[in-house]
C-alpha cells in the first residue's frame, strides 16, 4: 500500500503533465481550481489519469467533490 | 471603397518554419515534399507528403500544445509571426482595440488528428479514455478561435470552410469586414494539418494524389505531361489586414493592398472543375471588377495549379478567358510545385507568396515542368524564378478553387506600399 506522500508525489507528476503546474506546488491543502488554476476539462484528465495510475474508479458524482489535492489523495487511499 | 492594406505576414510550411525561410525556398525552387517512412504509411499507395519543416513543438509550450490540434498549433505560429511583423505586441503591449479587431481564418477539414486519435482512444481503451479536449480541438473554427484568443479579437471570429478555397475566402471575407466598417484590423489566413493515413488513403482512392513515391521532390509538377495528382501538405499562413487609414495612423509598414476579391461557384460537380473554365474565370473577372483593375494591369497570376491531370488544363483555359490578350504579358506560376497542396491553407500561403512576389518583383518558379502540356497559352515561370520588369506599380491575382465548386480569386497590388 502506497503512503500518503507516495500518492501525493505521483498525483503531482500527473497534474504537472496535464496542466503544467510545478510538482512542488501540488500540496495537500491546495485547491485544484483556486490555487493551482486547473480548469474543469483538465480536471477530467486528472481524474481519468488517477484511475489509470492508482487502479481506482472515480464516478462523476464523487469526482466533483475532490476539491483539494488532499481530497483526491484521501479518496485514492480509501478506494485502492 | 476603403483601401485594405497588408501590414504583416507569417507562415509555417514544408519549406520553412517562418515566412523568410519559406520565401527563400520558393525563390530557390526547392521542394518541401518528402517520403513518409513511418510504419503507419507503409500500407498506403501514396507515401509522400509536404510535412512541416519545423515541428510546432519547437515553438509551442508542451502543456498548451496538448489542448490544440496540429491545425490550431500551426495557425498560432503563423499568426504570432504575422502579428509581430505588423509591429504589434501581445498582452499588455497590444495596442489594438479588441472591439475593432476580427479574425477570418479558414481550415478545409479542421482538427482531423484530434478526431481520429480520440477515435483510436475510444476503440482501443474505451469511452473514459476520450480526451475532454476532443471537441474544442476538432471543431473547424478552432484555429480561428485560438488565433482570436491570441491577439484579443472581440469584433468577430469567422472560419469559412470551402475546402481548398477556404483561406482565400477568409481573405475575401476579411476585406469585406473592413469595408463594411465592422473592423479596422483583421487577422486573416488559413491552417491545415491532415497528414494522416486516412486522408492519404481517401484522397488516394479518388486518384487525386501523386504516387511518385520513389521521387518525392518531382511529384508535384503542375502542367507537366508527367503529372499524376497533387501532394498533400500541411501548414499555415496568416496576414494582418487593416484599413489604410488605421495603418497610416499607427505608422505601420505596408506591403501592398488587397484590392479586391472575386467569388464564384462552379455549379457543375462536387469535385471535378467545370472543364469550360467559366466558373473559375468568373471569379477572376469579379476580382478585377471589384478592384477597379483591367486585365492588362495583371502582370502575375499565382495559379491554384495543384498538379492534377484535369485541373491544371482547365485553369490555363480560365486564365486565358479572364485576361484575354493580356495573358501574353502575365507571368503565371504554381508554387504548389514546391510546397505541395496545403488544402485550406493554400489560398493564404499563396496570397502571402503573391504579395512577396510583387514586393520583391520576382515570381517563384514552377519546378518540375520538363514537358509542358501542349497549347496551354499561358507564360509559366518554368523551373527558374522570373523577374517582373519595370519599376512601376504591380498587380496580381491569386487563385484558389475548392471541392464543392468554390472559386476565389484575390487581387493584390503594390498600391500604398511603404518602400521596399
Amino acid at each position: 500500500m502506497a503512503t500518503t506522500e507516495e500518492i501525493r508525489t505521483q498525483l503531482a507528476e500527473l497534474v504537472n503533465d496535464v496542466a503544467g503546474v510545478p510538482v512542488e506546488d501540488v500540496q495537500l491543502d491546495k485547491s485544484f481550481v483556486d490555487d493551482l488554476d486547473v480548469d474543469s476539462l483538465a480536471m477530467v484528465e486528472i481524474i481519468v489519469g488517477c484511475e489509470e495510475k492508482f487502479g481506482v474508479t472515480i464516478p462523476d458524482e464523487d469526482s466533483k467533490n475532490l476539491k483539494t489535492v488532499g481530497d483526491a489523495v484521501a479518496y485514492i487511499e480509501n478506494h485502492s | 471603397m476603403t483601401d485594405v492594406v497588408i501590414t504583416g505576414m507569417g507562415a509555417t510550411t514544408p519549406l520553412g518554419g517562418d515566412l523568410a525561410s519559406t520565401w527563400d525556398g520558393l525563390v530557390a525552387g526547392r521542394s518541401g515534399v518528402v517520403a513518409l517512412t513511418d510504419e503507419w504509411a507503409a500500407p498506403l499507395a501514396v507515401r509522400i507528403a509536404g510535412t512541416l519543416a519545423q515541428e510546432p513543438s519547437e515553438k509551442i509550450d508542451r502543456v498548451k500544445a496538448r489542448r490544440l490540434d496540429r491545425s490550431a498549433q500551426v495557425a498560432l505560429i503563423a499568426a504570432e509571426e504575422a502579428w509581430h511583423d505588423a509591429g504589434l505586441g501581445l498582452g499588455e503591449d497590444n495596442p489594438i482595440d479588441p472591439d475593432r479587431l476580427a479574425v477570418c481564418l479558414g481550415s478545409g477539414i479542421g482538427g482531423l488528428h484530434a478526431l481520429l486519435d480520440n477515435w483510436d482512444n475510444y476503440r482501443d481503451r474505451g469511452p473514459r479514455r476520450v480526451s475532454p479536449f476532443t471537441i474544442p480541438m476538432l471543431m473547424a473554427n478552432a484555429p480561428a478561435a485560438n488565433v482570436a484568443l491570441l491577439v484579443g479579437a472581440a469584433a468577430a471570429v469567422h472560419a469559412p470552410v470551402s475546402a481548398c478555397a477556404s483561406s482565400n475566402e477568409a481573405i475575401s471575407l476579411a476585406v469585406d469586414q473592413i469595408r463594411l466598417g465592422r473592423a479596422d484590423v483583421v487577422v486573416a489566413g488559413g491552417a491545415e494539418a491532415t497528414i494522416h493515413a486516412l486522408p492519404l488513403a481517401a484522397f488516394g482512392q479518388m486518384q487525386a494524389l501523386s504516387k511518385r513515391n520513389d521521387d518525392p521532390t518531382a511529384a508535384s509538377r503542375p502542367w507537366d505531361k508527367g503529372r499524376d495528382g497533387f501532394v498533400l501538405s500541411e501548414g499555415s499562413a496568416v496576414l494582418v489586414l487593416e484599413s489604410l487609414e488605421h495603418a497610416k495612423a499607427r505608422g505601420a509598414k505596408i506591403y501592398g493592398t488587397v484590392a479586391g476579391a472575386g467569388v464564384s461557384n462552379d455549379n457543375h460537380d462536387i469535385v471535378q472543375p467545370d472543364p469550360t473554365g467559366l466558373g473559375q474565370s468568373s471569379a477572376m473577372l469579379k476580382a478585377l471588377r471589384e478592384s477597379g483593375l483591367s486585365a492588362s494591369d495583371i502582370k502575375h497570376v499565382n495559379a491554384h495549379g495543384t498538379s492534377t491531370p484535369q485541373g491544371d488544363v482547365t485553369e490555363a483555359v480560365s486564365i486565358r478567358q479572364a485576361l484575354g490578350d493580356a495573358v501574353d504579358d502575365c507571368v503565371v506560376t504554381s508554387t504548389k510545385s514546391m510546397t505541395g497542396h496545403l488544402l485550406g491553407a493554400a489560398g493564404a500561403l499563396e496570397s502571402v507568396t503573391t504579395m512577396l512576389a510583387l514586393h520583391h518583383r520576382i515570381v517563384p518558379p514552377t519546378i518540375n515542368l520538363e514537358d509542358p502540356e501542349d497549347d496551354l497559352g499561358i507564360d509559366i515561370a518554368a523551373n527558374a524564378a522570373r523577374e517582373l520588369p519595370g519599376s512601376g506599380e504591380l498587380a496580381a491575382l491569386n487563385n484558389s478553387f475548392g471541392f464543392g465548386g468554390s472559386n476565389v480569386a484575390v487581387a493584390l497590388t503594390t498600391a500604398n506600399a511603404t518602400g521596399r
